[in-house]
């Protein structure tokens, strides 16, 4: 076993168990700090990808801006969380039926697939993303600007949807 | 050498777990992460399938898309769970029923 | 700047505006208009300039102007769009870009723009007025501004918008794009005064009844796609080959070839957005809008572009036939129902008495004249008329909205109650209004087809003859009749508007309209009358060849078929469209020069039952509410509603918990009093938890709808691997 599966053994358990106490936790507190390490292991993940770009992506955008998020709105929020009973629905096992058979369904397709083993590596072991590519890809008119123009409106009606949402007006209580 | 299908077992596993997160969690602020965690799990896919047979720039646009749609559908849900919260002090779901027949 | 550069951005001026007014400049009125009309105005001079230009080349319909980009990068294939200018897309943006600027124009005058605000209006109704003091210290009621100024410029702007991108584009797929945008459009202009139930009615009947269409036109889109791989305009229609193939081709429809089964399909979009029947039933209602967006949807833009389409397909919708043959089947039933609907729609604006409904019927009329020129093969025919009745349906419509606004201010005068839309409590207003009167006769006179001077006239003469030389007796007679009664109508709206002496004190305060509603209807008046003599037959008497033909020769370019047949000259037409165009208009003249107030209408004394009938529109909409809505209604409403839902599935709920309550009351009685209590009690505990844990499916909480979405896919792709893969 090299070093490298180690790691990815050892990346992908922390991710997992915290990942399964981010859904199970009864405090959302926890759960959401819990999410910042799920997060945070998945973004080793991306390196042992050699995704490295995508990993400062991960850290900055998902710790640092979506999960920031989620931990403001859960303090705003607290008065009225109840921790004294469980977080989830009584029928929870129904739920983690459907989890399951998805798992067990996703994994046996995944084995049917003979070519597995011998897939090796497209990409050279010590290069990462061809982030001048992707740049060009991304504003090339015949690559995908229109996507990419979409995706910047997209954001812009969501910061404006969220201000306007989220804005206290007059005339209510 | 990592084998692709452990990443794609992994990406499974925390697929699922996020799923029961959306579908098992009363307070919609743990349905969000559940969410979150799903959308995580595409990304290794997308990535694993990037660094293991496709090298062109293709699956990191998605990745890139997938990041602005994360970050797009949080902004808008928690926006969305103060106005609930402001208006009907609360953040569990079911009981928000102002649309049920 | 090339000029593909240039045509690309034609479009983009109003949806900017749009964006503009909508987002940042909603409160500014001033400063709203400015934009929209500044935009407009960009893209006219844009259209202007790009029209110079096309004219310059000698070889347009050879060699258009085009220029493409992929558009979605999807596999090996991507979607491309474009633009392309060729002289049907010349003629077309000319009278779009002028009608819409004419609109924008006269919209700042039609919604007072300037006035006080008034003090019981609220957006979504008509503004009432306002009362001021005037510098005398005299009280006075004055018209009031539109609550909702802004919003209307940001509507017509994204309209326009549609119409453009309509225009220069060169593919379906572009073009439905810029259909649906002004199908979106129309709804909500129709509905703008959405507080009174009938528009609210009217904008969703306009909707609804085009979507029909629009859902046949989506599936033609979708079959010349898939038959040809393409949706691009020059890729199809100007290629031989494709076209011969598809004429060939037999569909599995009725044993249409694919080109007539492609051009039917198309042909049923137009139905639902050129109002031709028996989709026709929106467009009179579609008045309840302001009448800005009546001239803007009933003649520069929205239904236009039905005719248009069918203008666009026309080598699609003729493959295969040669001039002078046989029409094909799907050519039948393109004239047959616009020849239906030419003389259908005229006898139904015979007996309206609403200003604004008669030049409804009227245009539902015209666009089947053609329709019914397109169908009989006479291409270049059908786009003149697109034209002119472009012109000078605009100028009626923005007649007619002057009118109504100097009877509302006469109304306001006098403070009487009655209608200052109906045509009865008008009359001498030639005297009060004398700019809109001028204006409104070139028009009228124009929709007539007055011989000579007017546009309307030489274009109806080459749809008669095209008909005529064709050898469709039908049509021909048919749509004779038709402009008979074109004629008439449009000589009885002259008369009972603006001749004779005034029937009510309201008429007689009427004032003229200001000067932003005028100055369109001048520009207007111009084109309606000039138009016409771009297209003067060669061999007309007298006067043929003093104008060359250059219509003809330009748009005659694009066919491949043009020149082959040289269709001999015959003056029936001629005296034909010189009899019905005077005829009509002195037997109008004749029959309503003496209406007084409060007489009954001479037809309707003539013709007694049958002009019920007329007035009532053949009571089609009364027959679509008995064979379509109410039998919808019945369906939600008595049968799912209340049979299944509330009987059959809460019967089986019910049924299910009363079976349980009755077997846990029998084992209660029988086993209880004869074997073990606590057994009797555990089993009918348990039937009452299933019973509520069926009732759990309908609680209307997200996170069980999703399991259950869950557990359905699951079973499919269970199933699927079962069935599929095993």
């Amino acid at each position: 076993m090299s070093g490298m599966q180690i790691v990815f053994l050892v990346a992908a358990a922390i991710t997992l168990v915290s990942a399964v106490l981010v859904v199970t936790l009864r405090r959302t507190m926890s759960s959401a700090l819990l999410l910042v390490l799920t997060l945070l292991g998945v973004s080793v993940l991306f390196v042992l990808l050699q995704a490295q770009f995508f990993a400062v992506v991960q850290v900055l955008i998902y710790i640092g801006a979506v999960a920031t998020l989620i931990l403001f709105v859960v303090m705003l929020t607290r008065s009225v969380m109840d921790t004294s009973e469980p977080q989830v629905h009584k029928n929870w096992w129904l739920a983690a039926l459907v989890s399951l058979v998805v798992f067990v369904a996703l994994v046996v397709t995944l084995s049917s697939w003979q070519a597995f083993p011998q897939v090796q590596r497209a990409i050279p072991a010590d290069s990462g993303e061809n982030l001048a590519a992707l740049g060009k890809a991304l504003v090339d008119p015949n690559g995908f600007a229109l996507p990419f123009e979409v995706a910047s409106i997209l954001l812009v009606a969501t910061m404006i949807g969220a201000v306007y949402i989220a804005s206290e007006r007059k005339g209510e209580e | 050498m990592i084998p692709l299908s452990w990443y794609l077992i992994f990406s499974a596993a925390l697929f699922s777990i996020g799923l029961f997160g959306v579908l098992a969690r009363k307070n919609v602020i743990g349905m969000l992460m559940g969410v979150e965690l799903m959308l995580n799990a595409v990304n290794i896919n997308l990535l694993a399938f990037w660094s293991y047979l496709y090298a062109g720039v293709n699956g990191l646009v998605f990745v890139a898309i997938v990041f602005v749609a994360a970050a797009a559908e949080v902004a808008v849900g928690l926006a969305l769970i103060i106005s609930i919260y402001r208006r009907k002090r609360t953040v569990v779901p079911d009981e928000v029923d102002g649309l049920r027949g | 700047m090339t000029i593909q550069t240039l045509v690309w951005l034609i479009p983009l001026p109003p949806l900017l505006a749009f964006g503009l007014i909508v987002l940042l400049t909603h409160r500014r009125r001033k400063l709203s208009h400015g934009l929209a009309i500044g935009s407009a105005g960009v893209s006219w001079l844009a259209s202007m300039l790009v029209i110079i230009q096309a004219l310059r080349m000698p070889k347009l319909a050879q060699t258009p102007i085009v220029s493409d980009i992929a558009w979605l990068p999807l596999a090996n294939d991507p979607i491309r769009i474009g633009i392309l200018v060729d002289p049907l897309t010349v003629v077309t943006l000319f009278f779009v870009s002028w009608t819409v600027l004419m609109i924008f124009i006269y919209s700042v005058g039609y919604h007072n723009f300037g006035q006080p605000d008034g003090e019981h209006d609220r957006p979504g109704l008509p503004p009432k007025g306002a009362h001021i003091t005037d510098a005398n210290g005299q009280a006075q009621h004055v018209p009031s501004v539109e609550p909702m100024y802004s919003r209307f410029f940001a509507l017509i702007s994204l309209f326009a918008f549609g119409m453009y991108l309509l225009v220069v584009t060169d593919n379906l797929l572009t073009l439905y794009i810029g259909w649906e945008v002004m199908g979106l459009c129309s709804y909500l202009l129709i509905g703008f005064w959405y507080a009174k139930p009938s528009a609210r009615d009217a904008g969703m009947k306009a909707f609804l009844t085009t979507r029909i269409g629009d859902v046949f036109m989506l599936l033609g889109l979708a079959a010349l796609y898939q038959v040809t791989g393409t949706l691009n305009f020059r890729a199809t229609l100007a290629n031989p080959a494709v076209l011969g193939e598809l004429a060939a081709a037999t569909s599995p429809v009725l044993g249409l070839s694919w080109a007539g089964l492609i051009a039917i399909l198309l042909f049923i979009g137009t139905i639902g957005k050129s109002a031709q029947f028996p989709l026709h039933v929106w467009l009179p209602d579609a008045m309840e809008g302001p009448t800005p967006v009546s001239a803007m949807i009933h003649a520069a833009t929205m239904v236009s572009a039905g005719v248009y389409l069918m203008v666009r397909f026309f080598p699609l919708l003729t493959a295969g036939w040669q001039p002078g043959e046989a029409l094909t089947p799907a050519m039948q039933v393109v004239a047959t129902i616009g020849t239906f609907t030419a003389i259908f729609a005229a006898v139904i604006a015979l007996g309206q008495n609403d200003i604004k409904r008669v030049l409804a019927y009227s245009t539902i009329s015209q666009l089947g004249f053609m329709l019914a020129a397109v169908g009989v093969g006479s291409f270049v025919a059908a786009a003149f008329h697109l034209v002119t009745h472009a012109f000078f349906k605009a100028l009626l419509f923005l007649g007619s909205g002057s009118v109504i606004h100097g009877m509302e201010h006469g109304v306001m005068h006098t403070g009487e109650h009655l209608d200052p839309q109906d045509m009865r409590n008008m009359g001498g207003l030639r005297r009060t209004m004398p700019l809109t009167f001028w204006t409104f006769l070139a028009g009228g006179m124009a929709l007539a087809g007055f011989p000579l001077v007017t546009a309307g006239f030489w274009s109806k003469d080459e749809i008669l003859a095209g008909a005529f030389n064709g050898g469709n007796w039908v049509v021909f007679v048919t749509l004779a009749v038709a402009a008979l009664l074109t004629a008439f109508y449009t000589m009885r709206l002259i008369t009972l508007t603006f001749l004779g002496q005034p029937r009510t004190t309201a008429a007689g305060h009427a004032q003229e309209s200001r000067r932003e509603m005028t100055l369109p209807l001048a520009v207007l008046a111009f084109f309606s009358v000039t138009l016409g003599w771009v297209g003067i037959p060669q061999d007309f008497p007298l006067i043929g060849g003093i104008l060359p033909n250059w219509l003809d020769e330009f748009l005659g370019g694009m066919l491949l078929t043009h020149g082959e047949a040289a269709l001999h000259h015959s003056n029936i037409p001629l005296w034909t469209s010189l009899i019905v165009a005077l005829g009509g208009l002195t037997l109008g003249w004749l029959a309503y020069r003496r209406q007084a107030a409060g007489q009954v209408d001479i037809l309707e004394r003539g013709l007694g039952p049958v002009y019920s009938l007329i007035q009532n529109k053949f009571y089609v909409d009364e027959l679509y509410s008995l064979v379509f809505i109410r039998p919808a209604v019945w369906v939600s409403e008595t049968l799912v509603a209340k049979w299944i839902d509330l009987g059959i599935l809460d019967g089986i709920l019910h049924g299910i918990a009363n079976f349980g309550l009755w077997l846990g009351r029998q084992l209660l009685r029988w086993i209880d009093l004869l074997v073990i209590t606590n057994t009797g009690n555990a089993v009918a505990s348990g039937t009452g938890k299933f019973g509520g844990w069926l009732r759990r499916f309908h609680t209307g909480r997200i996170q069980q709808y999703m399991v259950m979405a869950m557990f359905l896919l699951i079973l499919t792709g269970v199933l699927f691997y079962a069935l599929v893969l095993v």
